[in-house]
């Protein structure tokens, strides 16, 4: 995602000077094609995400639409309170990438999962959130997003090599996309872990469960109508994110079915607690985490039986639709 | 109202006003406003070149210490940007003139009030100057307890590296932080040697004495090729002798009593 992401800003680049790019001493075989494009444009901070923030705020009172670029966690979570009290409170057009989120890091290790980045940021009031799925919804919403007032952070994924089916890079700021019709139950994703929730779907459906596939890339503010709209046709849903369950999509979720009073279990899908010092590739880590494809098909599963066995809100036999009950 | 005032008539009208208004809304930090009135004298009734506060290209300037903003909001006072009737909201309901700068005020560049985060964005605002080719400059305003922030010195190698020239910090070297002096707290000794190791052409000048402050920034050398740092030696509650030096005056207001000799003290009778 992020070769695409970096095209695209080069793109952008070419017909707005405003554009620069400043990174925090990462992007080793990632922001070459800036660096070489726009020498003049690029900056590297060096290990200073602080500092870089800080630069950036005072780069865009000056009419600069910076651009700043770390592993998520470095660029999320050092410098928090200098983008709260920078971009955020000035209202400036600051974007903070953020490169990997969840365990694309995976053999790095637990310094450098981004499990809580969505969570903070997404207090933040004014500061848009996006989260694409795959590279091509990467292009487009960069193209989309990148000129809207105020602040955005960005969680790009590291490779490249992740292509959600169905999705086709739709993106549209403030929505959710649909990606797969089904009318037993809801599977929300966000980033990555989209093409992991189509896996589960298609495995879903040998078994007779016909699920829809929503994939939720623009998070702050939430896509509130389009999440009422797809969660009232349903009784169970299931949120799947490479990020702790508390404070990702999972909870944007529950906040908006308890907010609007909807009949419908939500089941998180996230991380519960950190790896313990077990480190891996990507797949293995989303394996023991319950992220991939199949253990989330095992959960849709054990739940949606439990559901059936005891339900708390009433659901028909098969199906989990509330517009079925009478 | 700042025309033809001698700056050191602004300063002395900065204190009166310091007291009148942490009187009237009984807030303290009134001995870190002090502190630097004579400075912000200085920089707003000679150097900064602020054609109109939204003038783009106005030189900028950071209060990052921005627990003294009384100070400053006295200077866009005096300098006729904020009326009589704003000023007197101070730290009211619904103002906009809180404890700390906020840049919704018109003459305010940038929010600060988390010590440690201003240098970053005026180097940032100097950085793109250079960008841009423009001779706009950028002032910011250091406590020197602030200097305890590792962050600070990330923004300080910055600017070196990329030779800003046409930053100038100040650092108001009281002596003071919130809990007690700094040689007792983190010993910042010698301030001067810190910055120039870090790169900054160094300069030492009495903070009380905006002439002298006014007069070295005049005289500072862009071939230097060095951002420039001012270290402003002052007294802590400057022209109020029972606040001088004394750490409670970081927070406390003051008494009805205390009010009175004050304003006697600095020369404004009530």
């Amino acid at each position: 995602m992020r070769t695409e992401f970096v095209n695209t800003l080069v793109e952008l680049a070419e017909v707005d000077k405003r554009i620069l790019l400043l990174t925090g001493d990462l992007g080793f075989m990632a922001l070459e094609p800036f660096s070489d494009r726009f020498p003049d444009r690029f900056v590297n901070v060096g290990v200073a995400e602080q500092n870089m923030v800080g630069i950036a705020t005072g780069l865009a009172e000056s009419g600069f639409v910076p651009f700043v670029y770390s592993i998520a966690t470095f660029a999320s979570l050092r410098p928090y309170e200098f983008i709260r009290n920078g971009p955020v409170l000035h209202h400036s057009k600051v974007r903070i990438v953020g490169v990997g989120g969840g365990f694309e890091y995976g053999s790095a290790g637990i310094t450098h999962h981004g499990l809580e980045d969505v969570g903070v940021m997404r207090v933040q009031p004014g500061l848009a959130v996006i989260v694409p799925a795959d590279p091509q919804q990467t292009a487009t919403a960069l193209r989309a997003s990148w000129n809207r007032p105020g602040p955005i952070y960005y969680r790009i994924g590291k490779d490249n090599d992740i292509i959600v089916p169905g999705l086709n890079g739709r993106f549209e700021f403030g929505k959710v996309e649909v990606v797969r019709e089904g009318s037993d139950l809801l599977l929300i994703a966000m980033g990555s872990l989209a093409s992991e929730a189509v896996d589960a779907a298609d495995e879903l459906s040998v078994d007779g469960i016909d699920c829809t596939v929503a994939v939720v890339a623009s998070l702050n503010p939430p896509p509130t109508a389009d999440l009422l709209a797809l969660i009232s046709e349903f009784s169970i849903v299931f949120t799947a994110e490479g990020h702790y369950v508390t404070g990702g999509v999972g909870s944007m979720v529950c906040e908006t079915v308890a907010e609007h009073g909807l009949a419908c279990r939500v089941v998180r899908v996230g991380v519960r607690s950190p790896s313990k010092g077990l480190t891996g590739s990507r797949g293995y880590l989303r394996k023991i985490h319950g992220l991939n494809g199949v253990s989330l098909a095992q959960t849709v599963r054990r739940e949606a039986q439990q559901a059936v066995k005891s339900p708390g809100i009433p659901l028909t036999t098969h199906g989990l639709r509330t517009n079925e009950i009478a | 109202m700042s025309v033809g005032m001698e700056n050191s008539d602004f300063a002395f009208q900065i204190r009166r006003i310091v007291l009148e208004q942490s009187m009237r809304s009984r807030v303290g930090h009134i001995g870190s406003a002090l502190s630097i009135a004579d400075v912000i004298a200085a920089l707003y009734a000679d150097v900064l070149r602020i054609p109109d506060p939204d003038d783009s290209d106005r030189d900028r300037f950071v209060l990052c210490k921005g627990h003294a903003a009384l100070a400053l909001y006295a200077a866009l006072y005096l300098k006729g940007w904020i009326t009589d009737s704003e000023l007197d909201t101070y730290c009211g309901e619904g103002s906009l003139l809180g404890v700390h700068p906020e840049h919704s005020l018109r003459g305010i560049d940038f929010c600060t009030g988390s010590l440690g985060h201003g240098l970053s964005m005026g180097v940032g605002a100097a950085f793109a100057c250079k960008m841009q080719g423009s001779d706009r400059r950028v002032f910011a305003l250091l406590s020197d307890a602030e200097c305890n922030e590792g962050a600070l010195w990330e923004a300080a190698m910055f600017a070196a590296h990329h030779r800003l020239t046409n930053l100038v910090a100040i650092v108001d070297l009281n002596g003071q932080q919130a809990l007690g002096y700094t040689r007792d707290v983190i010993d910042l000794a010698p301030m001067g040697e810190r910055w120039r190791s870090f790169g900054w052409d160094v300069h030492h000048v009495d903070g009380h004495e905006p002439a002298e402050v006014t007069a070295t920034i005049e005289g500072l050398d862009p071939a230097s090729g060095r951002p420039h740092l001012l270290i402003a030696n002052t007294v802590f509650g400057r022209g109020v002798s029972f606040m001088e030096s004394r750490i409670e005056w970081h927070y406390l207001p003051m008494s009805d009593a205390e009010y009175s000799r004050a304003m006697n003290e600095i020369g404004a009778p009530t």
